[in-house]
């Protein structure tokens, strides 16, 4: 179950207790986060919304790995990764985290498969090992039949399918997306929102994601907004009480 | 329409890394360029202006040089006589010379260098008359003097003015220094060419050439037509300045030969290095580009604005590579005279025909390293190159 | 390695820029072999010394003889083996241009104070048989297209008139580096045919039993014939080459300056161009980062492209620069030695590889020290 006022007692997946983060802008210290709590359980789709510098895809980056924070403590499936070191956080991103970005997803140079494959290459798996998980991840998605397709022959919505394929080639604990369907035209962002319910519903993936889309976020379970560096319920789906 | 240069400048100075490394390469291509053709006109400048217009070189047919050649006196009484030599109140204005090579320590490297040493006439200077005594005084005949050329006191040790050398199995003393202009005599030490002889164990009154004063430069034909139709003499003739030019010619080959390979290879790498600077020029600014195109300029002038940028480069750098090569000018550098077996100081030699041929290697290099770059600028489809990011 | 395919395809990305800066290696490293020929060239007579053999020459002048019966007087002295004497002929082949080393030789002894160069027996027993016989090297056989058993006419200078010989064999060097250039006939027939100056020698080479007695023979020698009206002066052969060279002037400084320039223009050319790649892949890195690759992984790759590329262009450069070699002297006979040893190739390619790294290493640091936040900031 979600939420945000730092009681959740049972162990859940992901488990945020008082983040700070801070920026130096020239002369001005920047509290972007101030005391945030978060709970997640296994299987639960979030969208995160908020008005532009409100400190989204800040949140997304610390609970990502990719960046350090000021003080508190985030706990995933057990391990605290507040405190681990940058090259131990790198190790741990690869197993944990599956990431789909707004742009700059797929390397131009490789295809489909190899983008796919590329959480994989970090692996000691087999080539044969890492081809059966290549090809389940795009059949998911839906593009096994593009797989020698580089992305430049792919439409804006094939692109990110791929992209997702990835995020979940190595079967990570969750998926974090940041604005996947930003660049995207109504159609490409329905298909690929299709696609994430399903991996939602249909296999039990965890899913965080930060957007600005309105409808995009009806699709999650529930959404919450930063406000004044926490985060605030809203009414979705369904109602989650303090 | 033009699209105009302050674009092309403010460019260039934006991405200045990637233009300094352009300028960098066609700087030292044109730098290397200007320096070897200029060893080599250095060079050949030596020789060729050694020996007057005035005078005729006179050794044994069939000699390679001076140094294989030998004239016995008769054949010099006899030559003497013949017409078109210049006269004097002494006689004939003729110097018979031997010429020999003693080793003496290079001053820049302590070894051995074979220095050419010149036994002469006491008429010599009339002879040779662009040669002036700078200090001191000329040797005195019959005596172990020695007169210094002024390139020889600064290339070898030992040889100022007063000092005593040892060479030949006697002692010398050196009593003047002489300034033939920057020729080649300036590498070489001159003597008296009897005592010369002696201490070579060469026979008596056997020369290795005649230097010959013609009463005019025309009557040269007139001296060799004397000279070939006496079947007493095997002797040949030709302009003093001549034998020098083709003296120069082998080592002049040589540094042109492989100075030219150098600069032409090193030139293949600056474009390489230019055309990779202008690529990526051209792939950092595509969005500028076809903004410029969309607001309405044509093909050409996109073209054109590429390849003055690349002149501007290019420019740059050849002057910078003349301005870098330029100290060289003057400065005094020794090699060896392949014919003659000895050193010869020299020095580099930077005419303004060199530098202007430096500065147009450059823009050669820059057309050629522009070109295909701003026409890749001008093809690419204008929408294409607005939409991506 | 699995990560080659992903390597090899960054490379062709942008094919003209690659192809440039691989281009740009083999243009440096082509110049690099052909510096380093030419220094070879020069310096070739030192390399190849005889670590045993000394030159005696006339004292006063290098153009001045030695009277013969030095010989017998120099095996008298303490750890002298052989001796062997020679002169310098300097004649002309059909055209002065045609230039090849020509020396009147002692039958009895050259062949074995010049092991380096053989000849096989057959072909050694007719020269000595025959008063005109000549021996030449293969280098100029070859230029000139002589067989053995050709007559070889050849115009004096010092001594005047027409010399043919008859050529009894070709010689070559037991190593790449020796040179096959020189031209022997008999000693006895030039001293026959000569009009004056008979009974005298160019020059003296003498072996010695021990190399680390150089310094005291050639004190002993000099000393031998110190007052004398023939003088000697005696040196290592390797001395004598070196000296030799210095005089030709400054060729070291010269290749030294010229390869420098190359050198750092290299450097600055691709360092350049690596610098630009990496700025143009911000985002992939970014992006590879945030899957899970190292710093360590990024900077790896950043430098390997680079190295890839060096070697590449170094090893073409260096095919080529021992392609133009094996094509002959451009100079035409100037230089008596046109050849790139393997240790020069060795040397460039390693070279190569420095250029790579060090053009390499800065932006791999830049890529390395990449944050994934502040990178995906950029949009």
């Amino acid at each position: 179950m979600v939420r945000v006022d730092g009681s959740g007692a049972s162990p859940s997946l992901i488990r945020v207790r008082g983040l700070d983060k801070k920026y130096q802008r020239g002369s001005e210290e920047i509290h972007v986060l101030q005391g945030l709590n978060l709970d997640v359980d296994k299987g639960e789709f979030i969208a995160f919304m908020g008005p532009s510098g409100s400190g989204k895809t800040t949140l997304l980056n610390l609970l990502g790995g990719l960046d350090i924070s000021s003080a508190g403590s985030i706990i995933v499936s057990g391990d605290e990764i507040s405190h681990m070191s940058r090259s131990k956080l790198t190790e741990w991103r690869a197993r944990h985290v599956g990431f789909v970005f707004q742009i700059f997803n797929l390397i131009p140079v490789l295809t489909a498969y190899q983008n796919v494959e590329l959480p994989l290459l970090l692996t000691r798996l087999s080539k044969a090992e890492r081809h059966k998980h290549v090809e389940t991840a795009l059949t998911v998605v839906g593009l096994a039949d593009r797989m020698t397709h580089y992305p430049r022959q792919l439409s804006g919505g094939q692109e990110q399918r791929v992209a997702i394929a990835r995020a979940i080639v190595s079967d990570p604990t969750f998926l974090l997306c940041d604005e996947p369907t930003g660049d995207l035209d109504r159609r490409s962002a329905d298909e690929i929102m299709n696609l994430i319910d399903r991996l939602v519903h249909e296999y039990g993936k965890t899913v965080l994601m930060v957007t600005h889309d309105p409808l995009v976020a009806k699709r999650a379970q529930v959404t919450l907004h930063l406000d004044k560096g926490v985060l605030v319920e809203t009414l979705g789906k369904e109602v989650a009480v303090s | 329409m033009p699209i105009p240069v302050v674009y092309n400048f403010r460019s260039v100075r934006a991405r200045w890394t990637s233009a300094v490394v352009a300028v960098l390469g066609i700087a030292g291509t044109v730098g290397v360029f200007v320096a070897m053709l200029s060893l080599a006109r250095g060079f050949k400048a030596t020789l060729v202006h050694s020996g007057s217009a005035s005078n005729a070189l006179v050794r044994r047919a069939g000699s390679t040089s001076e140094m294989d050649s030998v004239v016995q006196l008769d054949q010099e009484r006899i030559m003497e006589d013949a017409a078109g030599v210049a006269r004097s109140a002494d006689g004939a204005v003729v110097s018979p010379e031997i010429v020999v090579i003693a080793p003496f320590p290079l001053k820049s490297t302590g070894t051995d260098a074979n220095v050419q040493v010149r036994g002469v006439s006491p008429k010599a200077l009339q002879v040779h008359d662009n040669v002036k005594i700078i200090s001191g005084r000329f040797f005195q005949p019959g005596l172990n003097e020695l007169i210094v050329g002024k390139n020889a006191t600064h290339s070898y040790a030992g040889l100022e003015m007063g000092n005593t050398v040892r060479f030949g199995g006697g002692q010398w003393r050196i009593v003047g220094e002489f300034d033939s202009g920057g020729t080649a005599f300036d590498s070489e030490l001159w003597c008296d060419a009897g005592i010369l002889g002696q201490v070579y164990h060469r026979p008596q009154n056997v020369f290795s050439s005649i230097a010959v004063r013609l009463t005019s430069p025309d009557t040269l034909a007139t001296f060799k037509d004397a000279l070939t139709s006496d079947p007493r003499l095997t002797l040949q003739a030709e302009r003093e300045t001549d034998y020098y030019e083709k003296q120069s010619r082998v080592l002049t080959t040589l540094i042109t030969v492989l100075g030219s390979i150098v600069a032409a290879v090193m030139g293949i790498g600056a474009v390489f290095g230019a055309l990779n600077t202008m690529y990526s020029a051209v792939a950092e600014r595509s969005r500028e580009i076809a903004t410029i195109r969309a607001i309405g300029f044509g093909t050409g002038s996109v073209v054109t604005s590429f390849v003055v940028e690349a002149l501007f480069i290019s420019f740059l750098g050849g002057v910078l590579g003349c301005i870098a090569v330029l100290p060289l000018n003057g400065l005094t550098t020794g090699a060896m005279n392949w014919q003659t077996f000895s050193h010869l100081a020299f020095a580099f030699r930077v005419t303004p025909v060199l530098l202007a041929s430096g500065i147009i290697f450059a823009l050669v290099m820059g057309i050629v390293g522009g070109l295909p770059p701003a026409i890749r600028a001008a093809r690419r489809p204008v929408a294409a190159a607005l939409r991506a990011l | 390695m699995k990560f080659l395919p992903f390597i090899f395809a960054n490379l062709t990305r942008k094919k003209i820029r690659t192809s440039l800066t691989v281009g740009s290696f083999a243009v440096a490293l082509f110049l690099f072999g052909l510096l380093f020929v030419v220094r070879g060239a020069f310096s070739q007579g030192v390399d190849v010394a005889g670590a045993d053999r000394l030159v005696v020459i006339n004292r006063t002048s290098i153009i001045q003889p030695l009277p013969l019966s030095y010989k017998d007087r120099l095996l008298q002295i303490p750890h002298i083996k052989l001796v062997d004497y020679a002169n310098w002929f300097g004649g002309v082949y059909q055209d002065e241009r045609n230039f090849f080393p020509q020396f009147a030789v002692d039958t009895e002894t050259q062949r074995e104070m010049f092991p380096e160069f053989v000849i096989a027996d057959d072909q050694w027993h007719a020269f000595v048989a025959d008063r005109e016989g000549a021996i030449a090297g293969e280098g100029t056989a070859k230029r000139f297209g002589w067989k053995v058993g050709d007559r070889i006419p050849i115009r004096g200078t010092f001594i005047p008139g027409t010399w043919e010989f008859n050529l009894r064999g070709i010689y070559h060097g037991k190593r790449p580096a020796d040179h096959t250039t020189q031209f022997w006939f008999q000693w006895k027939y030039l001293d026959e045919r000569k009009q004056f100056q008979k009974g005298v020698v160019g020059w003296y080479t003498v072996r010695i039993d021990d190399p680390d007695q150089a310094a005291a023979t050639i004190k002993a020698i000099d000393q031998t014939f110190a007052n004398s009206p023939w003088e000697t002066k005696t040196d290592t052969e390797k001395s004598f080459a070196a000296s030799w060279v210095k005089q030709f002037g400054n060729i070291q400084f010269l290749i030294l300056t010229i390869g420098s320039v190359v050198f750092f223009t290299l450097l600055l050319v691709t360092g350049n161009t690596m610098a630009i790649a990496v700025r143009e892949r911000v985002g992939e890195l970014a992006v590879l980062k945030a899957l899970g690759y190292s710093d360590i992984f990024v900077l790896l790759l950043v430098l390997v492209e680079s190295l890839l590329v060096a070697l590449a262009g170094g090893s073409i450069g260096m095919t080529l620069a021992k392609l133009f070699t094996m094509a002959g002297d451009p100079t035409r006979g100037l230089l008596p030695f046109f050849y790139l040893p393997a240790k020069a190739i060795a040397g460039g390619i390693v070279l190569a590889i420095v250029v790579g790294v060090i053009a390499g290493i800065l932006p791999a640091l830049t890529a390395m020290r990449l944050r994934v936040v502040d990178a995906m900031r950029r949009v």
